[in-house]
Formats: structure tokens, sequence, C-alpha cells
């Protein structure tokens, strides 16, 4: 696009931006204004490039040359050693034991990546439409106006497979054949950009990175539909995004792409944004219909559905941000390159944030059908830390828990379903042996509890009586039976619910009773959650052979329950302490331990007052 | 006329411009109670009832609208919105804990405002920085890797 020798990339996602990234940006502006350089480099802001753990992340061109965890201190030397003498900073390059990865292309986390939904991701500047155009952009939608008719187009989608990549995996072209066939002068396309999923930032990435694409992807879905109207709906939470598709719609208008008579054709196109207000219910298509139309969003049943009566009655098209995303690339390249990746029912790539006890953390696209193991461990770069795989957590709150057994299972829609996880929208969650599944599973369920639309009673009474149950787990007042409990509200909730929340919150709950069973029994039986998590069923301990009888924990502690003295050494009174855990953090030599289960003392104590109840009772 | 009334007054007087703006779009109402709750702060009933006699419907149904989304608040709010991230990411690497330490240091419990005002602590559903949890956010600066009580402290310290 410029003259300029140097191209540097900044990557200005989310995450990088929270690491210092905007910092940087402005140092690189003041030293090379210093240097007179400014108009040889061209510093770019890209969206997300993906490994937020390494962040802030840069890539220089021509060579590529990929810069990791840069400071504002690092900028003059990149300047003075790369820009000027020609002599990339190695200590800055990603490396490991063996060797040092200079260019991109090489990193490890980069290698099993295919990116088509994210291919401008971290590669162009999202805040510019010729940078799009120059990538490409814009091309499919002008060949499907000019050159397709709307039939065609669906025959192309049909042909390519693409399904919903917002978790429920239903064909896009199903969707759009139907609103398609409805003769009606008013229909509806809406992005669905109500990413809820805790641990999830596809979405966002996506709108912030590269919005023109999401942008050209829904105005081929209008056009094959026979749509004029579109909504964005993004959450409220997600203003970049939200501030970068309104430009990007103004710039598209700008050019002639928005409007009336897009390409010389008669297609005319208006799109409006609207945000989410905080309920999570509204990722659910008719609860967001709903919304848009200025009501609360409760889902309604289904029939009817969207494709025959959606937004004020009409027929509409919902899709989320990165099936649309999909699109335009799909439509350039045809089908048969699309079905050369994936498996025989999932096609394609899709795109993961992966996050949780893993060395590279962050936002990756991979082809359908990689096994997790290469997904975590390849990808990933493996366990942060210490601690072992344990369980990855797939699909948010409407999705399970896998373990080690499941590692060579292959990521599409059907293998992870049939094994009481699911693709949902792709947060991805990897826990190590540190982390207790109970209270993984009553996080969930706190969840979905509070975003139940409180509309079906199976949801809002059933959701909280699992929760209780699962509190009283976890605080060592779990009874014999109180798994069969869970497992038969939590099937007589799915049964019964009318919308995606209800019908799969009980998921994360019965694939860790799956898998997690003996934790269940041992939280129920012995009292002892043996990753130490639940603070009922723990306990903390000085060990006096170590102690050195220095005092600061008993002066850190809250409750005043450690007493001591140096030559006695120090001890917890177990009835008082809360578990808060200053004293283990502050004691200088680690003499104190944190013991699984609960402390025999407490566990009289308890007793004693069980029996008291139940004589006054 | 007291300055208050008369300060009150002139939010009515944007908040009507805005709702005769937004009026003719199609079921405008979340956008005008988002913009309400900019222009006050928050959606006591007074402000909620004079959008259901402006746009012609009825308080009932303003009011289910705003109790139903978690964005609306009809308690005011602090100065800053604090908003601790409870998703999945930032749950298992540490947000309870980091929660604890927020509302030791603040003294106010999540869904609170502190006393002088300045701060309102409250829970959201990520919020798409999991590769830095635990995170927490105020206003639209997002805060990330945050261990220890003292970063936390030496962070609130900044917004007075």
């Amino acid at each position: 696009m410029s003259l300029k020798r140097i191209d540097l990339l900044i990557c200005c996602g989310s995450g990088c931006v929270s690491a210092g990234a905007l910092k940087i940006k402005e140092r690189f502006h003041e030293v090379l204004k210093e240097k007179g350089m400014e108009n040889e480099i061209n510093i770019i802001e890209t969206g997300c490039m993906g490994p937020c753990d390494y962040g802030p992340v840069m890539v220089i061109y021509p060579e590529g040359i990929f810069y990791k965890t840069v400071t504002p201190e690092d900028v003059s030397e990149i300047v003075e050693e790369h820009f000027i003498k020609g002599r990339p900073v190695a200590r800055l390059m990603l490396s490991d034991d063996e060797r040092t990865f200079s260019v991109q292309k090489e990193v490890p986390f980069y290698q099993k990546q295919i990116k088509v939904a994210l291919a401008n991701c971290g590669y162009i500047d999202p805040e510019s439409l010729d940078e799009y155009i120059a990538t490409g952009g814009y091309e499919a939608l002008g060949t499907a106006l000019t050159e397709m008719t709307p039939q065609d187009v669906i025959d192309v989608m049909k042909a390519a497979g693409l399904r919903g990549r917002g978790g429920g995996g239903f064909p896009a072209h199903i969707k759009w054949q139907m609103v398609h066939n409805i003769q009606d002068n008013e229909k509806y396309i809406i992005c669905n950009g109500d990413e809820g999923d805790p641990g999830a930032f596809m979405d966002r990435s996506l709108l912030e990175g590269d919005p023109h694409r999401i942008l050209e992807g829904m105005m081929i879905a209008a056009y094959a539909i026979g749509a004029s109207q579109g909504f964005f709906y993004i959450r409220a939470e997600y203003p970049l995004a939200i501030t970068r598709i309104r430009d990007a719609i103004e710039q598209a208008r700008g050019l002639g792409l928005m409007g009336k008579n897009i390409f010389g054709t008669d297609f005319n196109f208006e799109v409006e944004v609207r945000t989410g207000a905080g309920a999570f219910v509204c990722g659910e298509e008719m609860a967001l219909i709903h919304s848009i139309e200025g009501e609360r969003g409760n889902p309604t049943p289904k029939p009817p559905y969207p494709a025959t009566q959606g937004l004020w009655g009409k027929p509409t098209v919902v899709n989320n941000v990165e099936t649309l995303a999909n699109i335009p690339t799909i439509m350039v390249k045809g089908a048969e390159w699309f079905n050369t990746m994936g498996t025989q029912t999932s096609k394609g790539t899709k795109v993961f944030a992966i996050t949780g006890d893993i060395r590279n953390t962050g936002l990756v696209e991979v082809p359908m059908g990689i096994t997790l193991r290469e997904l975590i461990f390849d990808v990933g770069g493996g366990m942060v830390g210490e601690g072992k795989f344990k369980a990855v957590q797939l699909g948010g709150p409407s999705g399970g828990c896998l373990t080690v057994e499941h590692l060579d299972v292959p990521v599409d829609y059907e293998s992870l379903k049939e094994r009481g996880a699911m693709m949902g929208s792709g947060g991805l969650i990897v826990m190590n042996d540190e982390k207790c599944m109970v209270n993984v599973a009553k996080f969930f369920m706190e969840f979905c509890v509070e975003e139940s639309c409180g509309k079906c009673s199976p949801c809002r009474i059933g959701l909280k009586q699992m929760y209780e149950i699962l509190d009283r787990i976890t605080k060592g007042q779990g009874k014999e039976g109180d798994i069969e409990e869970l497992q038969r509200l939590g099937e007589s909730v799915k049964m019964l619910s009318l919308c995606g929340l209800g019908q799969t919150a009980p998921n994360p709950v019965l694939s860790t009773i799956r898998y997690f069973r003996d934790e269940y029994e041992s939280h129920i039986r012995d009292h002892s959650c043996s990753t130490k998590v639940c603070l009922d069923l723990m306990n903390f301990n000085i060990d006096k052979s170590r102690c050195i009888g220095c005092s600061l924990c008993a002066r850190k502690c809250p409750t005043n329950c450690i007493t001591g003295s140096r030559e006695e050494k120090y001890v917890i009174h177990q009835l008082e302490c809360i578990k808060c855990g200053n004293c283990y953090d502050v004691c200088p030599v680690n003499a104190i331990d944190k013991i699984p289960g609960m402390h025999p003392e407490m566990k009289e104590y308890r007793a004693k007052l069980q029996a008291q109840k139940d004589l006054d009772d | 006329m007291t300055p208050a009334v008369q300060q009150d007054n002139q939010l009515y007087a944007r908040l009507k411009e805005v709702i005769d703006e937004k009026k003719n779009l199609r079921n405008p109402l979340i956008e005008i109670l988002r913009i309400a709750q900019d222009i006050f702060g928050y959606l006591p009933v007074e402000v909620q009832e004079f959008v259901a006699k402006e746009m012609g419907i009825p308080a009932s149904k303003v009011y289910g609208v705003v109790t139903f989304y978690n964005f609306f608040s009809m308690k005011p709010r602090g100065k800053y919105t604090l908003n601790i991230c409870m998703g999945t990411a930032c749950y298992v690497k540490g947000a309870p804990r980091l929660a604890q330490n927020i509302e030791d240091i603040l003294e106010a419990k999540m869904g609170e405002t502190t006393e002088d005002g300045r701060f309102t602590i409250s829970a959201v559903r990520c919020v798409g920085a999991c590769s830095l949890a635990p995170v927490f956010m105020i206003g639209d600066e997002t805060y990330g890797r945050i261990e220890t009580k003292d970063q936390v402290t030496k962070i609130l310290e900044r917004y007075q």
C-alpha cells in the first residue's frame, strides 16, 4: 500500500492492548520521529494475531520477523539494530530449548493452523477499507452480485457444507434456502455477535480485527436470501468491536458498497448495529430477535422458526460472526477447496479461543478433525507450570469436560457431542490437576442459574436445585444419593426446557459426573477435596519441624487463630481458621502445607453440632 | 427552583431530545434506555415513567426490560464501574481471590457502591481477555494478570 520499506505490524487485539501495545506504538512514533525515519517505516495497528500470552507481539515485514513481549524500552533497540542496521533483535524472538524462531511462519503456534476466517486478522489494519480490498476484499460480493443468481450462491454454500459456527452446527445453506424460498418483500439478515460464553473471544477478535469481512459475508448472505436490511447484534461489553463495525459500515457506504444499487446492480442493502445489554440468553436466536425488537430477551417456542417468522414476524436468517467470516473466502476459492479441509460431516476450519493452564493462550484457527492432543499440545504448546493435564472444557456453560482418554478424539461436531461435550462457539479451557471438577461444575451451574431468563420452570427451578446440591457438596455437607439426584434433575431440565440454554445447562454437571465421579464421591463420603480447592474440605497445617517461629503467620492472620512462640513453634486453631491463605503466602520457609480433607477437629465439631440439632428436632 | 431541580430538568430535556430523535426507529427502547442511563447514571422509576410516557408505551413494559438486562441499573452507580471478570478462564486462574482482594480494599461487596461513591463493584461474564486472566475492568480499561493486593491497590489509586 505504501512506498515505505518496512511494514511494522503491531498487534492491537485486546490482549496485547491490555499488555501495553498502544504505549509501544506511541514510543515507535517518537523514536522514528527523532531519527527522521517516519517516511521509511509504516506502522500498522492490526487485529489479534493470536498468541496473546506473548503480548505485546509484532511482526515486521518484508521478512516477517516475529517479536514477543516487547516493552517500550525495547523500541530504541529495534529501531537502531533492526531498522537501521538490518540486524533483527534475537532476544525478543520466541525460542525454546533448541532454537530461536525468527520468522512468524516458523513459530510452532502457527504450524498446524489454517487461517480462513482469521486470514486478515493480525495482517491488515482493520480500520482501513483499502487494505481489506487489497487482500481481495469485496471481490466475492462483486462476483456474487454481478455473475451469480441468489440460488447459485446458495448452491455454492450447499456444496461447501458450511455449518453454523455459533455452536449448534446447523448447515447455513438450509436456513438460507428456506428464507430464499419464501416470497416476501421484507426479509432480514442478523449477525449474532452476542458472544456470551465465558472463556470465548473469537467473535470479538473477528469483529475487531477484520470488520469488513463480516460485513461482506453478511451482504452475500443477504443477496442470497433476498434481504435488504441487516442487523448486527453485538454485546455491549465489546465497545471496540461496535465502533469498528460502525466505522466499516460508513466506509463501505462511502464507496457505494452499501446503500442503493450496489455494484451497479439492483441489490440494495442497509445495516444497523444494535447492542446487547448483558443477557446470556440473547445468544439464542429467538431471544436475540426479541431483544432487537426492544423486548425482554425471552426465547419463544420453535416452530415457528426465524426462517418463517423472525424479526417483526418476517423471514429472518441469524448467522454467527464466524459463519459470516467464512463466506467471502468460500465464494472466491470455491466449495471444493473448502471441502479439502475438515471431516466428512464437519468441513472447513474452526476458530478457538484457547485459555487456561496452557502455554500459548490465545486465538487459533485449525482444520476440523484435528485431535484435541494436537490442539492442546502442539498449537497450545502444552501445559504451563508443573500441573499435569486433567481436563478440557469445551462449549462453555452448554458444553462439557473431556479427559486424558479423549485426547485423540477429532474435533468435529459429532465426535464431541457423542462424548458429552460440544463444539460450542469455540471456547476451550484447559485445566491442570490442581482444578476441582466439582467446583468447576458449580461455577457453570451458578452461571446458568443467574442467566436463566426464568420463563420455563425446569430451568428456573431445576438449575437452582442443582446448584444448591453442588454447593452443599463443596461445603462438606453432601449426602449419599446426591449424585443420582443431580443426574435425575439434569436429565429433566434437559428434556423439559424450551431453549438451548436450559437444554444444555446441565451438561457441565453431567459430563463431570460421567468422567470424574470419584471426585464427587470423595467430596461426599470422605469430606475431602483432593485438589484443595474447596475450602471446607481442606486444611492448612504448620509443620513444626520446618517452622522457625518467626510469628509472621500469626501477625498476618485476620482471625488471630495462629498462636505459639519461637520455642514452641506455631499452630493453627482449626475451628477459627477461615482458610484465607495469608499464612501460606507469607511463610518465609514454606512450613505451611495445604492438606486435602476436612481437619479431624472440624469433623468432630460438625458432628457434635449435627447431633445437637437432631436432638433439638 | 433549586439548582438540583434545574439540573434534573436539563437532563430530562436532553432525554426528551434523544427520544424524539429515536422514536421513529423501530422499537428503539433498549437504545433509548441505554442513553438514558448514560445521562442519569442509572434508571430510577421516575426516568422509566418518563420514557414510557414519551414513547407512549406502558411503564410496566419499560420496567420489564430494565430488570431483564444486567446492563441496566435502578440504583445510583459509583463514579467508576469496576467489573471483575468471572468468566471460566478467570475463575480457574483465581478470580474469586481477586474479587476478595478488591472487596477487602474497597470495603464494599459485589454489586455495591463504595461509601465515597467512587466505585461500583460488579461481576461480568467474560470480557474476552482470557489470555490475561484474572482480569478486571474499570470503565473501558482492562487490567490483567493481577495477583496481589498491592497491585490492586496501586491501580485503584489512579482513579480518584
